[in-house]
C-alpha cells in the first residue's frame, strides 16, 4: 500500500472520492437531521435519506449487491417498521418539543468526544491507506453470491433461523392477548400476563386494576 | 480511493447514531439511531472488505447478516415498544424507571410507573392497585 | 469419733441443712422447719463436744487441734484445707452454734407466717455454717471463703423484707461497706501470705514468733480494714445500724454471733500479726476509742429500739477491739462471748417487744402504759440483759468488761501481764482504751437505762394494744439465753484455761470505777427522765399502724416501713420528752443521724462517683456515640449520593458507561502509543 500511497495525492482527489465525499456529506447531514429534527415521523423520513446515502455510499465502493439489499431492507422494510410503530405507538404529529430527554448535553459531549477520539485514531491510522477501485468489481451479485453459498452456507442458514425466531418472537409479543379466555396462559406466561388497555373485551376475569395504568394514561393523552 | 473517508463517515456516523441513542427520548427514535450506528458499522465492512480484497468476502458476507440481525432487531425492538406502549400508555425511554431504587417506595412518574417489560416478568399488580 | 471428725461436722451440718433447705423448701414446706433446726442443733451438740474434748486448752497443755488436706496446689503458696482449733476456736464455735439455735428455734415463731420463711432458713444455715467455717479454719484462703459468704448472706437477710425501700438501701449498703473493707483485707491476706509463705495460721504465726515479717504495718493495717468493715468498726460502720431493717431474728444472729464476731475473732486469732506493728495497735486503739464513744452517743439519740441495741453492738466490738489493742485477746474473746450471749437476749427480746407495741419507735412505746406486765418474760430477760450490757455486777457483762478495761489498765500503767507474751504494746493505747472505755461505760448505762425506761415504763393515756400470748417458743428462747447472761461470770476463773491463761478476774480498781460510773450514768438518766416524762403526756406522738392480729414478722416489717413516714426520719424522733435529748443537748440531732458520717460519706465517695458516672454516661453518649453514629450517618450520605446514581434512566446509564469506556480507551491509546507521558 506504500506504493499506492506514493501514487496517490491527498490534495488531488479523484472523481469517485468527491463523489463519495458530497454523499457523505448528504447522509451525515440527513443523521443529524434524524436525530436531533422535533418531529417524529420527519426523522424517519430523513432516516430514509441517510439510509439510502449508506446505499449510494456502497455502490461507490462497488459493492453493489449490498447497496440494493440495503435499500430493500433498510428503506423498505425497515423504515416502514418504524413507521408502523410510530403510529401504533400514537407518536404525535408534528413538532414535539419533548423529543430529547434531559441528558441531552451528556449525550451531546460523550458523542462529540468519542467522535473526535475516533477520527483522530482513524485518520492517524489509515492516512496513508488508499483502495484501489480499479480492479475486479468486488461486490458484483456474482460475487457475493459465489462467497455466500460456498464458504458462509452454514452461517446463512443458521441466520435463516435466527429470523425465523425473530419472527416468532415478534409476533408472540406483539399479539393481542386474547388467547387468556381460551387457555390460562400458562404455556406462554410472558404474554400471558401482559394485558393491554384496549382489549376490554378479553379482561372479564381480571379486574380493573389491570387496564387502569394504560386507561389513566389514555385520559392523560386525552387531556394532553 | 483514501480509506480515511469511509472510515471517518462510519466514524461520525457511528457518533450521530450514539448521540441518538442517548438522547432522544421516545423509544422508536432511539431504535432509529441504533440503526444508524449498524449502518457505519455495515459501511466500515464494505470499505475494508473492498480495501483488503479478501478472497472470502468476509466484509460483505458479515454485513448481510449484520442486515439480517438488524431487521429481527428492529422486529423484536418494536414488538417490545408496543408492549410497552400498551402497558404504560407511554414509549418514552427516560420514563421507565423501574430498575431506580426508590427508598420511599413512591412512583417516580404519578402512577403511571415505568417496568422493564421483558416479556417473562410478571406485572407487579399490587403497584397498580396501590396506584389506583 | 476422734475431734478432727467431729470438728469438720460442725460447719458442713448447717452448710448441708441450708443446701436442702434451698432444694427441698419449696417442694416440702413440711421438711423446711426440720432442716433448719435440727442441723444447727447437732452442730451445736458437736461444738460442744469438741470444746469439752479441747477442754483446757493451751493453758493445760493441750496441743491445739491441726488437720489439713492440701485443697489445690497452686505453684507458689498452696492452698489447704485446714483446722485449727484451739481454746478460742473452740469456745466461739459453741456461742455461735448456741446463738444460731436460738435464734432457728425463735424464728419458727417470729416468722411463722412468712411465705418467703424456706429460704430465710435455709441462708440462716450458710451463714451459721460460713460462721463456723471461719472459726475452725486453719487456712486464711478458706477463712475468707467463709468470710465472703457472710457477706453474701447478710446481704440476702438484710434484705428480707425488700418490699420496703429501707430494707433494700440497707441491705445494699451492708454489701458494699462491707465490701469496701474487704478489698483491702483480701490484698491483706495475700501480703501476708508473700511474707510468710504460706496461708495456714500455723505457719503464718511460727513466722510471726520468728519476726519473719517483712511490713508487718503495712499487712495489719490492710486487714483491719477488711476487719473494721466486718465488726462495724468507726469509720466503716454505718452499715450496721442500718441493717435493723432485717428482721429481729437475723439482727441478733449478725450482732450476737456470726458477722460483726468474725472481724474481733479474726484479729484474735491473728494478734501476734498486729502486734508486731505498734503502729497498727495504736490505730486500732483509737479505732475502738472513737468507736466506743461514738456509737454510744448516738445510741442516746436514737428512737428506733433496734437502732439503740445496734450502737449499743458497735460500742460493745469496740471494747473487743480495744482489749486486742492493748494485746489481751482472752480478754476479747471474753467479751465476745458474754456479749454474744446477751445481745443475742437482748435482740430476741426487742423482736417481741415490738410485736406486742406494734411499733419499733421508743416514743411511741412511752406513751403506752403497761406495756410491762403485758410481755413478763420479755421484760424480765431483758431487764437483766440491760443490766449485763451496762456491766453491773453480777451479771455476765461486768466480769468480761472489767477484763477488758482491767488489761488495758495493766498496758496503761506498765504492769507486766501475766503471760508476758505481748509486752510491746504503747501504753499510749492502752491509756486511750482505757479512758474511753470508762466513758464509754457511762454511755452504756445511760443508753440502756433509757432503753428501759422508755420501753417499758411509758405513762401515756392509752394502754399498749393487747396482741395476745406470745409465741411459746420465742419466750422459751429467751430464757435460755438468759442462763449464760445472768451466770457466764461464774466461768471467769475457768476460761484462762482455754485461752492464753492470762487471768481475767476483775481487779479492784477498774471494777469500783467501772461500777460507779455505770452507777452514775443510770441514775442521771432517770433523773433526767423524770424531768421529762411529764412532757410525754402533753404531747401526743407516735402512730401504731400495725394491726394487733398480725405476725410478729408482719409487725416488724410494717413498724420499719412506717417508721420513715411517721416521724421524718428512720432514726430519730422529734419527741421531747425523750431523756437522750435533754441529756445530750446540742450534741443530739448529730448524734441521731450518726454524726453525719452518712453525709460525709455522700460526699466523699457517693458524689464523686455519681460525677463519675455522669461523666462516663457522657463520654459514652457525646463522645462514643459520636464517632459509632458518624460512621453510620456517613455511609448513609455516601450510599444516598451512590443511590442519586441510580436514576433508573437507562440512557443515563449508557451515557456513562460509553463516557467511562471512551476515556479507558483514550488512555489506553496514550499509553499504547506512548505519548502519555
Amino acid at each position: 500500500m506504500t506504493l499506492a500511497a506514493a501514487s496517490h495525492g491527498f490534495l488531488s482527489p479523484t472523481g469517485v472520492e468527491i463523489a463519495f465525499l458530497l454523499v457523505g456529506l448528504v447522509t451525515l447531514g440527513a443523521a443529524v437531521v434524524t436525530v436531533t429534527t422535533k418531529q417524529l415521523v420527519h426523522a424517519a423520513l430523513w432516516l430514509v435519506v441517510a439510509l439510502g446515502g449508506i446505499a449510494v455510499e456502497y455502490l461507490l465502493l462497488t459493492a453493489e449487491f449490498i447497496a440494493w439489499v440495503q435499500v430493500l431492507i433498510y428503506v423498505g422494510s425497515v423504515v416502514v417498521l418504524l413507521l408502523f410503530g410510530l403510529m401504533l405507538t400514537k407518536a404525535p404529529i408534528g413538532r414535539s418539543e419533548n423529543a430529547d430527554s434531559g441528558n441531552r448535553w451528556a449525550a451531546l459531549i460523550v458523542a462529540v468526544a468519542s467522535a473526535a477520539a475516533l477520527v483522530w485514531v482513524v485518520t492517524d491510522a489509515f492516512r496513508t491507506t488508499w483502495i484501489d477501485l480499479d480492479g475486479a468489481v468486488q461486490g458484483s451479485t456474482e460475487a457475493s453470491g459465489r462467497s455466500l453459498f460456498q464458504y458462509w452456507v452454514l452461517p446463512f442458514e443458521a441466520l435463516s433461523v435466527l429470523l425465523l425466531a425473530a419472527l416468532v418472537g415478534a409476533i408472540v409479543l406483539s399479539r393481542k392477548n386474547d388467547d387468556r379466555e381460551r387457555s390460562d396462559g400458562s404455556e406462554r406466561p410472558g404474554s400471558g400476563k401482559q394485558s393491554g388497555p384496549r382489549e376490554q373485551s378479553g379482561s372479564r376475569e381480571q379486574p380493573g386494576s389491570r387496564e387502569r395504568p394504560g386507561d389513566r394514561a389514555r385520559l392523560r393523552e386525552d387531556q394532553g | 480511493m483514501h480509506l480515511a473517508y469511509p472510515a471517518v463517515l462510519a466514524v461520525l456516523l457511528f457518533c450521530v447514531g450514539l448521540y441518538g441513542v442517548l438522547a432522544r427520548r421516545n423509544a422508536i427514535l432511539v431504535l432509529m439511531s441504533v440503526e444508524l450506528m449498524l449502518n457505519a458499522v455495515n459501511l466500515n465492512l464494505v470499505a475494508f472488505d473492498v480495501w483488503l480484497r479478501d478472497k472470502l468476502h468476509a466484509g460483505q458476507a458479515l454485513t448481510l447478516f449484520t442486515i439480517a440481525v438488524a431487521a429481527a432487531e428492529i422486529g423484536i425492538g418494536l414488538a417490545i415498544v408496543l408492549l410497552v406502549y400498551r402497558n404504560r400508555g407511554s414509549s418514552d425511554v427516560d420514563r421507565l424507571r423501574d430498575l431506580a431504587e426508590r427508598p420511599d417506595g413512591s412512583d417516580p412518574d404519578d402512577g403511571s410507573d415505568p417496568n422493564d417489560d421483558t416479556p417473562g416478568r410478571p406485572r407487579p399488580d399490587h403497584r397498580a392497585e396501590a396506584a389506583a | 469419733m476422734t475431734t478432727t471428725t467431729t470438728a469438720v461436722l460442725v460447719p458442713l451440718l448447717p452448710f448441708l441443712g441450708a443446701l436442702a433447705g434451698l432444694l427441698l423448701g419449696r417442694r416440702a414446706p413440711g421438711f423446711v422447719r426440720p432442716l433448719a433446726i435440727l442441723p444447727t442443733v447437732a452442730a451445736a451438740a458437736l461444738a460442744v463436744v469438741v470444746a469439752v474434748s479441747q477442754g483446757g486448752g493451751a493453758g493445760a497443755g493441750k496441743a491445739p487441734v491441726d488437720a489439713a488436706t492440701r485443697l489445690t496446689p497452686t505453684g507458689s503458696v498452696p492452698i489447704d484445707l485446714a483446722l485449727h482449733i484451739d481454746g478460742f476456736a473452740a469456745l466461739v464455735a459453741v456461742l455461735v452454734a448456741v446463738v444460731a439455735c436460738c435464734v432457728q428455734l425463735y424464728s419458727t415463731g417470729y416468722l411463722r407466717d412468712d411465705p418467703r420463711y424456706p429460704s430465710y432458713a435455709a441462708l440462716v444455715s450458710l451463714f451459721t455454717a460460713a460462721m463456723l467455717l471461719v472459726v475452725y479454719s486453719g487456712d486464711l484462703m478458706v477463712l475468707l471463703v467463709g468470710w465472703e459468704i457472710m457477706g453474701i448472706c447478710s446481704y440476702f437477710l438484710v434484705g428480707h423484707y425488700w418490699e420496703t425501700e429501707a430494707a433494700r438501701s440497707a441491705s445494699l449498703k451492708a454489701f458494699l461497706v462491707t465490701k469496701l473493707g474487704d478489698v483491702p483485707f483480701l490484698f491483706g491476706i495475700f501480703a501476708l501470705a508473700a511474707d510468710a509463705g504460706t496461708f495456714r495460721i500455723t505457719g503464718i504465726l511460727k513466722t510471726v514468733a520468728v519476726g519473719g515479717l517483712d511490713h508487718p504495718t503495712l499487712i495489719a493495717l490492710l486487714l483491719l480494714a477488711g476487719v473494721a468493715g466486718k465488726s462495724a468498726q468507726f469509720p466503716l460502720h454505718t452499715w450496721l445500724p442500718d441493717a435493723m431493717a432485717g428482721p429481729t431474728p437475723v439482727s441478733a444472729l449478725i450482732h450476737a454471733a456470726t458477722m460483726v464476731a468474725a472481724g474481733v475473732y479474726f484479729v484474735a486469732r491473728l494478734l501476734p500479726v498486729f502486734a508486731a506493728s505498734a503502729t497498727a495497735m495504736v490505730v486500732l486503739a483509737v479505732m475502738a476509742a472513737v468507736t466506743m464513744v461514738g456509737s454510744g452517743l448516738a445510741a442516746l439519740a436514737q428512737d428506733d429500739i433496734k437502732r439503740v441495741l445496734a450502737y449499743s453492738t458497735v460500742g460493745q466490738l469496740g471494747y473487743m477491739t480495744g482489749a486486742l489493742a492493748v494485746g489481751d485477746r482472752g480478754a476479747a474473746v471474753f467479751h465476745l462471748l458474754s456479749h454474744g450471749a446477751f445481745k443475742a437476749l437482748l435482740f430476741l427480746a426487742a423482736g417481741v417487744v415490738i410485736h406486742a407495741a406494734g411499733t419499733n419507735s421508743l416514743a411511741a412505746m412511752s406513751r403506752m402504759r403497761g406495756l410491762a406486765r403485758r410481755i413478763p418474760d420479755a421484760y424480765w430477760t431483758m431487764t437483766v440483759a440491760l443490766l449485763a450490757l451496762a456491766a453491773i455486777p453480777p451479771f455476765a457483762g461486768f466480769f468480761s468488761k472489767e477484763a477488758v478495761l482491767g488489761a488495758a489498765e495493766h498496758a496503761a500503767t506498765g504492769h507486766p501481764t501475766a503471760s508476758g507474751t505481748l509486752a510491746a504494746v504503747p501504753a499510749a493505747a492502752g491509756w486511750t482504751v482505757l479512758l474511753a472505755g470508762l466513758l464509754t461505760a457511762l454511755l452504756t448505762a445511760g443508753y440502756a437505762a433509757r432503753l428501759w425506761l422508755l420501753a417499758f415504763h411509758g405513762k401515756g393515756p392509752e394502754p399498749a394494744p393487747d396482741h395476745g400470748k406470745q409465741p411459746l417458743v420465742m419466750n422459751t428462747v429467751l430464757w435460755v439465753l438468759f442462763v449464760p447472761t445472768l451466770a457466764l461470770g461464774l466461768a471467769t476463773p475457768v476460761l484462762p484455761d482455754w485461752f492464753d491463761g492470762r487471768s481475767l478476774t476483775p481487779t479492784l480498781t477498774t471494777s469500783v470505777l467501772g461500777t460507779g460510773v455505770a452507777l452514775v450514768g443510770a441514775l442521771v438518766t432517770y433523773g433526767a427522765w423524770r424531768h421529762t416524762t411529764a412532757l410525754a403526756a402533753r404531747v401526743p406522738l407516735g402512730a401504731v399502724a400495725v394491726d394487733p392480729d398480725a405476725a410478729p414478722a408482719d409487725s416488724e416489717e410494717r413498724a420499719i416501713a412506717t417508721h420513715a413516714a411517721a416521724y421524718g426520719d428512720n432514726a430519730g424522733a422529734p419527741d421531747p420528752a425523750d431523756p437522750g435529748r435533754l441529756l445530750l443537748g446540742p450534741l443530739h440531732r448529730p448524734a441521731a443521724v450518726g454524726f453525719h458520717l452518712d453525709a460525709v460519706y455522700t460526699a466523699l465517695f457517693v458524689r464523686p462517683v455519681r460525677a463519675a458516672a455522669r461523666l462516663v454516661r457522657f463520654l459514652d453518649r457525646e463522645v462514643v456515640d459520636t464517632y459509632v453514629n458518624g460512621a453510620g450517618t456517613a455511609s448513609r450520605w455516601l450510599g444516598a449520593a451512590v443511590r442519586r446514581a441510580q436514576t433508573g434512566n437507562v440512557q443515563t446509564y449508557l451515557g456513562a458507561l460509553l463516557a467511562g469506556s471512551f476515556v479507558l480507551a483514550v488512555a489506553v491509546v496514550l499509553v499504547a502509543t506512548g505519548t502519555g507521558a
